[in-house]
């Protein structure tokens, strides 16, 4: 009956999304204010009755209704109360549903923060939204309905996926989610700005905070994937290049290039028109990442759903969406005029460049991912597009990136004086110095990439803390905790790319692998530390059986980490896992992975010395704290520039 | 206990091994197995989802890295080793696309991109720095500008 009853309500949520596109629109149009103003009750409206379908079909997870098909399909009885609730979205219906309630989330944040908007721009804003819920509610129904009941309840269910069932991955989808889906809020605000043939500043400072959650997102969702990928594949890389990574990845650049110029339309109203396409881009990269993912066009590791039907049915939605958009773009462009003036040496012309090398990054990544198909369709030529292609063609775009960053972030606004940013970062740049030579004398194997990566990432760092130092003028230090957020969230996440470059670079070029047939008792050394292997028992999980080792690992004697690295064998999937054991250090983590019994005696055995791991979650985890302080920043509160507004009500304020 | 845990190590032996490189495989000469590395990093399993044959481990991703290190012990160089792969396995296997024919296009377009894309920015920008100053205020808007700053101006 519950069940029935979330199907219903996205049935109502489809009539209501069809309303609310239609009617705030019109009005917008015919300048008919009470059409304009049934945009925020439609918005919430929608978001009610998603939440409340969502919430059914999480009651069926958690109860074990197996009568539904989705759920006898993707859990099982026997399965932790954590998975069953991630079960919900760890198969392709109750995904997308989570998509449509992220929607219309955001949809119904525009229309309870959205009061000092003008009246037709919130109009606009909240039908462009709606219409993307439209699309999305008849997918769902049509394509892929989670309701749907089997004739005869099963006893029990099939179980998740066991490479789903943990924690890294459970809560992956709904950060990229909030990315993905927090970029459409853009694209609505660059829609509606078209439909008006207007962009000013306060349209720049509205479309930033969505932007800014939804790259903070976005940020956070992708480390987490790479994370799990770390830790549970086996073997400890942390980025593949492969296509659904990449459909993540590209909507991340062009959102930090929408992030960067959003900034200069709001304190320049320049690069408007560029604003606005990158805007659309974003939104459109991101049904794209949804299409390559969903339709499994592309094969990749994470095609748990495949079914062409649905693949077209998202190309169509990609197509009219960012082609309407596209399309609007160009007949309106021309109306959105710029009017800020600044010379070559400047804040805008730094941003600009950050632009070019973001968005044509961007671009590289996605011809490369698309290439085996192109190749396919046009030469017949059945090619793969792999990481050695994607880091030849795009490291040199992010040293790049990394070269200009701390110079364009001291650079005034309008007219820059690049001999005086130079002096200020004169510090900088001898510690990037000393830190290549620091790498260089300690590194041993693949010279180049550690030094290089050293001297980039202490003169990003470096230069973030300069950048602040030269901000709070004579004042001194005392200035500093009184700075703007914005500044702070700005030098953090900058930083936060410089460690993240830090640990990659360093990772890459320092690890250390030993593959071995490990008999008991026996040790072995591995980059200063003593492995041993001391024994191999059977063990029973909830929902698995496992095959776990104990390792102790030394160095000079003392006792480092006692490790146990599984293989794991799930039944009612009928699918093994390995479970690496990993120490994690701030130094280096040690990571050991089991493997078969081996004829003779003792387990195949690979030890890996990973250093600097961390500071690559640790760059991605500042690259997002930058972006939630810039986001708290007093100037991008929603009840901001209330003057005109003395209702505001600022106690509604999302990032207080 | 005996049985059960003898039945576990069986599905645990059937099922797919945990491990890729498996150390009966590696070669005793370690500047020949730093190649066969090397080589197999760039190499695609062709059944499995975007995984290179040293990270695999499929059957089949096996016999390919077993079949790299023969023909690096008979002798061949990097290069003969990934053809005489190719040959067997076909174009697919690479993950490095060739630099022939219509792949020139994929190798070339990021310069390219980045040339156009810095054409057109250099050319905004220097439309931007040669734009005439915004027109001054309006009265009506200094009118609005005094209201706002509380005839602070």
């Amino acid at each position: 009956m519950i069940v029935e009853l979330g199907h219903l309500a996205l049935v109502l949520a489809f009539a209501v999304a069809l309303f609310g596109t239609v009617v705030p629109l019109v009005g917008a149009h015919r300048g008919w204010r009470d059409w304009m103003e049934a945009g925020a009750p439609a918005a919430t409206t929608l978001f009610l009755l998603v939440a409340f379908s969502f919430a059914c079909l999480t009651w069926a997870f958690l109860v074990s209704d197996f009568s539904v098909r989705l759920v006898y399909e993707n859990s099982h009885s026997a399965k932790p109360a954590l998975y069953k609730l991630t079960g919900v979205w760890g198969n392709h219906e109750g995904s997308m549903l989570l998509w449509l309630l992220i929607l219309a989330g955001f949809g119904a944040t525009a229309a309870w923060f959205g009061g000092n908007l003008p009246p037709t721009l919130r109009a606009r804003v909240l039908g462009v939204q709606s219409a993307i819920g439209v699309a999305f509610a008849a997918f769902i129904l049509f394509t892929s309905n989670p309701f749907a009941r089997l004739p005869f309840a099963p006893l029990d269910g099939r179980d998740l996926n066991p490479l789903l069932q943990d924690p890294g991955l459970a809560f992956h989808p709904p950060f990229l989610y909030l990315g993905y889906v927090g970029l459409s809020m853009a694209f609505s605000f660059a829609v509606a700005a078209l439909l008006e043939g207007r962009v000013d500043a306060a349209w720049g400072r509205w479309v930033r905070p969505w932007t800014l959650a939804a790259w903070t997102f976005l940020t956070l969702g992708i480390a987490l994937g790479s994370w799990w990928a770390y830790y549970e594949l086996g073997w400890g890389g942390f980025w593949f290049w492969d296509p659904v990574e990449n459909a993540s990845f590209v909507p991340w650049l062009i959102a930090a290039a929408l992030l960067h110029s959003a900034i200069v339309v709001e304190k320049r109203e320049a690069l408007k028109t560029w604003t606005v396409l990158l805007a659309i881009l974003a939104f459109a990269f991101s049904l794209l990442g949804t299409f390559i993912v969903r339709s499994g066009v592309l094969t990749s590791v994470h095609a748990f759903a495949t079914d062409p039907t649905r693949g077209v049915f998202i190309l169509l939605i990609l197509g009219v969406f960012t082609g309407g958009a596209l399309l609007l773009f160009a007949l309106r462009a021309s109306a959105l005029e710029a009017r800020g003036v600044f010379g070559l040496v400047s804040r805008e012309s730094a941003l600009v460049a950050n632009n070019v090398l973001l968005s044509v990054a961007a671009f590289v990544v996605l011809v490369g991912t698309v290439w085996p198909l192109v190749a396919e369709m046009l030469w017949g030529r059945v090619l793969s597009v792999g990481p050695p292609f994607f880091e030849a063609a795009f490291t040199p775009f992010m040293v790049a990136l990394a070269v200009i960053l701390p110079l364009g972030s001291l650079l005034a606004w309008k007219r820059g004086d690049a001999a005086r940013a130079t002096r200020t970062l004169l510090p900088a740049l001898l510690l990037a110095f000393a830190g290549a030579a620091l790498a260089w004398a300690v590194g041993t194997g693949r010279p180049i990439l550690a030094p290089v990566g050293t001297a980039l990432a202490v003169w990003i760092v470096a230069g973030a803390a300069l950048d602040l130092w030269a901000r709070t003028g004579r004042s001194g230090p005392s200035r500093l905790l009184r700075l703007p957020r914005a500044d702070w969230g700005k030098a953090v996440a900058h930083a936060g790319f410089g460690i993240a470059i830090l640990g990659i670079s360093l990772l890459m070029a320092w690890e250390q692998e030993d593959i071995r047939t490990a008999r008991f008792g026996e040790p072995f050394t591995l980059g200063g530390y003593t492995f041993t292997l001391r024994g191999a028992e059977e063990v029973d999980g909830p929902n698995y059986r496992s095959l776990m080792g104990t390792v102790t690992v030394t160095r000079a004697g003392r006792p480092v980490a006692t490790l146990h690295p599984e293989k794991r064998f799930y039944p009612v999937a009928r699918m093994p896992t390995t479970e690496a054991a990993i120490h994690y250090g701030l130094w280096r983590d040690l990571y050991v992975v089991l493997g078969d019994p081996q004829e003779g005696g003792g387990f195949a055995l690979r030890t890996y010395i990973k250093p600097f791991a961390n500071w690559m979650w640790a760059g991605a985890v500042l690259m997002a704290l930058g972006g939630l302080l810039s986001l708290s920043d007093r100037r991008l509160r929603v009840a901001a520039g209330a003057a005109r507004a003395p209702a505001a009500r600022p106690s509604l304020s999302p990032a207080e | 206990m005996r049985a059960p845990a003898l039945a576990l190590a069986a599905v645990l032996l059937l099922s797919a091994p945990a491990l890729a490189v498996q150390p009966d495989e590696i070669l005793s000469d370690p500047s020949l197995e730093a190649r066969a590395r090397a080589i197999s990093e760039g190499l695609r399993c062709p059944v499995c989802r975007n995984e290179s044959i040293d990270e695999s481990t499929a059957d089949v991703a096996r016999d390919m890295r077993l079949f790299v290190r023969e023909r690096l012990v008979a002798g061949d160089s990097d290069r003969a080793v990934v053809e005489a792969v190719v040959a067997r396995y076909g174009e697919y296997v690479l993950l490095r696309p060739t630099a022939e024919g219509a792949n020139l296009l994929l190798w070339l377009m990021p310069a390219a991109l980045l040339a156009g894309g810095a054409g057109i920015a250099w050319g905004a920008v220097r439309r931007r720095a040669a734009a005439p100053p915004p027109a001054p205020l309006s009265e009506e808007e200094h009118a609005r500008l005094r209201e706002l700053m509380g005839d602070r101006t």
